[in-house]
């Protein structure tokens, strides 16, 4: 079985984005960039998978500049068998890249595709549902769980107020949510074993995917800021402030 | 131009999320229709008709509509949509789940928890933790948007729509329902509650979490969240997760217990209107946007709270 993982370069989880001042969207340069979380998630419940010898080989791919090799290196260090770059300078909405992935898909025939329900930066959550759709293939978001038998695929997702257990067909979408694993770090004999392994690298046009924006950015600014508060001496102030002052008790 | 909403619902009892993206729609259009999909969910659709300013219900029934399933959403709302300019889903988990199926099929854009409507084709939504707001106009002849429900107010009750019944997608092919668990509880659901304690990491422990934070948010009439960090070290559900990959939440009173307040929480909560923070780390970033911070070890402080409250006649 073989398992295809998306995985998209974003701002590290831990840097605060900043506006530019210009209003044109966020400021990258000299930004530290990773992995998005989620797609980390997403590679280790693969490498898993294969580990205990359900999947044959992993694949991971990912849309974006040259920088985004360093991504799937990283993939490639956390297990994943192979690359794929889909290389381009634009900063493509989730409608195209679900196109863009539907193309691989069509060259690399994946049993099961499991990737991230959500990148930090664009924090759109429609990637997964909207390839799951162009493939005419079974969805499962927000994954906590996921069991393979044979041509199915059982899968515990998060929902409001509790899990919903779905069993797909596969070829199937699959999305990670928070609670599926707690990713590896790469060790540093694998990190140096990720440098031989086998990353090719294709240009976006030469996939023929429409990738025209539907949606032009008018401005990006940054939110209203909360007015700082006051620190209080004790719990009995607190409430009295609470019920006197804010009167929210 | 005429809207479609996607009721919140249970299949027994209609969530005021469906009220708030109502007030939404209205920014984009008077002519607005809510869909209610479920089973046994006629009281549901009931309680759609009376919201102020809906001009029809629809009501589709199945079980895999009950389920939440996904591509019969989609199989659903899709050919619905020549009657409609937009459609609007409150950006529940559910919502998510369906919503970009939708603007797939339609090969449209879909335009994630907006949360500020300003004409009918431009909308200001969140982006990087709601550490910036994006204003993006879209060329789509159709709009596929969820909504951010916190930020807006439920429409008022008052109208008297009718309730027109209309016939259900038939089963996915390669997707089945196995089971659902859902947690009971007598708390207030923490995307609508008017007060949510949250506790963090500094918790230590599920036992902990369970003894300091519930019995506090129980006196307060309040619902639970939790930080991520706290949801990651399996002190508490996932669903009890306030952030960015977790619930937003904009109660009256929230108050933050043991919670450092990294980027991905604020993202949850900032909204809310007073915000407590409890963290015996002085330099904790929640303290940044807490409207009343007490720097002390929740361990001690809980309690004298708890008592505190009691005096106050809580």
């Amino acid at each position: 079985m073989k398992v295809l993982v998306p995985v998209k370069r974003v701002i590290d989880y831990n840097v605060k984005a900043r506006v530019k001042p210009d209003q044109t969207g966020v400021d990258l340069a000299n930004v530290k960039m990773s992995m998005n979380p989620f797609c980390e998630i997403a590679v280790e419940e693969a490498v898993r998978l294969r580990e205990k010898g359900v999947a044959t080989e992993v694949v991971a791919v990912s849309i974006g500049p040259a920088q985004a090799s360093e991504t799937l290196r990283t993939a490639l260090a956390m297990g994943a068998d192979r690359a794929i770059l889909v290389q381009t300078s634009d900063d493509l909405e989730p409608l195209a890249v679900a196109k863009v992935l539907k193309t691989v898909v069509g060259q690399e025939s994946p049993d099961l595709i499991i990737m991230g329900k959500q990148a930090i930066d664009g924090d759109n959550n429609a990637v997964g549902q909207m390839l799951s759709t162009l493939l005419d293939w079974p969805q499962a978001t927000f994954a906590s769980e996921i069991a393979v038998s044979g041509k199915t695929a059982k899968v515990t997702r998060e929902v409001d107020g509790g899990l919903q257990t779905l069993e797909v067909d596969l070829p199937a979408v699959v999305t990670a949510d928070l609670r599926l694993n707690e990713p590896r770090y790469a060790s540093l004999p694998n990190i140096m074993k990720a440098k031989k392994k086998e990353l090719t690298i294709t240009e976006l046009a030469s996939l023929g995917a429409d990738t025209a924006p539907r949606l032009k950015v008018v401005k990006v600014t940054e939110p209203p800021k909360r007015a700082g508060g006051i620190k209080v001496e004790t719990a009995a102030d607190l409430v009295s402030k609470l019920k006197n002052e804010a009167g929210v008790l | 131009m005429a809207v479609l909403v996607i009721a919140d619902h249970d299949n027994a009892s209609l969530k005021d999320n469906t009220q708030k993206v109502v007030t939404a729609a209205t920014k984009l259009s008077s002519d607005i229709d809510v869909l209610v999909a479920g089973q046994n969910a006629k009281a549901v659709a009931d309680a759609a008709a009376k919201i102020a300013g809906v001009r029809k219900v629809l009501l589709a029934e199945s079980a895999e509509l009950g389920q939440g399933l996904a591509e019969s959403m989609e199989a659903l709302v899709v050919p619905l949509m020549s009657g409609y300019d937009a459609v609007l889903t409150p950006a529940t988990s559910q919502g998510k789940n369906f919503s970009p199926r939708i603007a797939a099929k339609l090969d449209v854009a879909q335009i994630s928890d907006v949360v500020e409507v300003i004409d009918a084709s431009t909308f200001v939504r969140p982006i990087y933790a709601g550490n910036a707001l994006e204003t993006v106009s879209s060329s789509d002849a159709k709009k596929v948007l969820t909504v951010r429900p916190t930020v807006f107010k439920a429409a008022a009750d008052g109208g008297s729509a009718k309730v027109e019944t209309i016939a259900a997608p038939g089963k996915p092919a390669h997707t089945r329902f196995v089971d659902q668990k859902l947690v009971k509880s007598a708390r207030p659901e923490l995307t609508a509650a008017k007060i949510v304690v949250s506790g963090g990491r500094a918790m230590g422990s599920a036992e902990e979490f369970h003894k300091v934070i519930e019995p506090l948010a129980d006196k307060l009439g309040a619902a639970v969240g939790a930080s991520r960090a706290a949801v990651d070290a399996g002190y508490a559900p996932n669903d009890y997760q306030v952030g960015q990959t977790g619930k937003v939440v904009a109660p009256e009173l929230y108050i933050a217990i043991g919670i450092s307040g990294a980027i991905q929480h604020l993202a949850g909560m900032k909204d809310s209107k007073v915000i407590v923070a409890i963290n015996k780390d002085a330099d904790a970033p929640i303290f940044q946007v807490a409207d009343y911070g007490l720097v002390a070890d929740y361990k001690a402080a809980v309690p004298e709270l708890m008592s505190a409250l009691t005096a106050a006649g809580k």
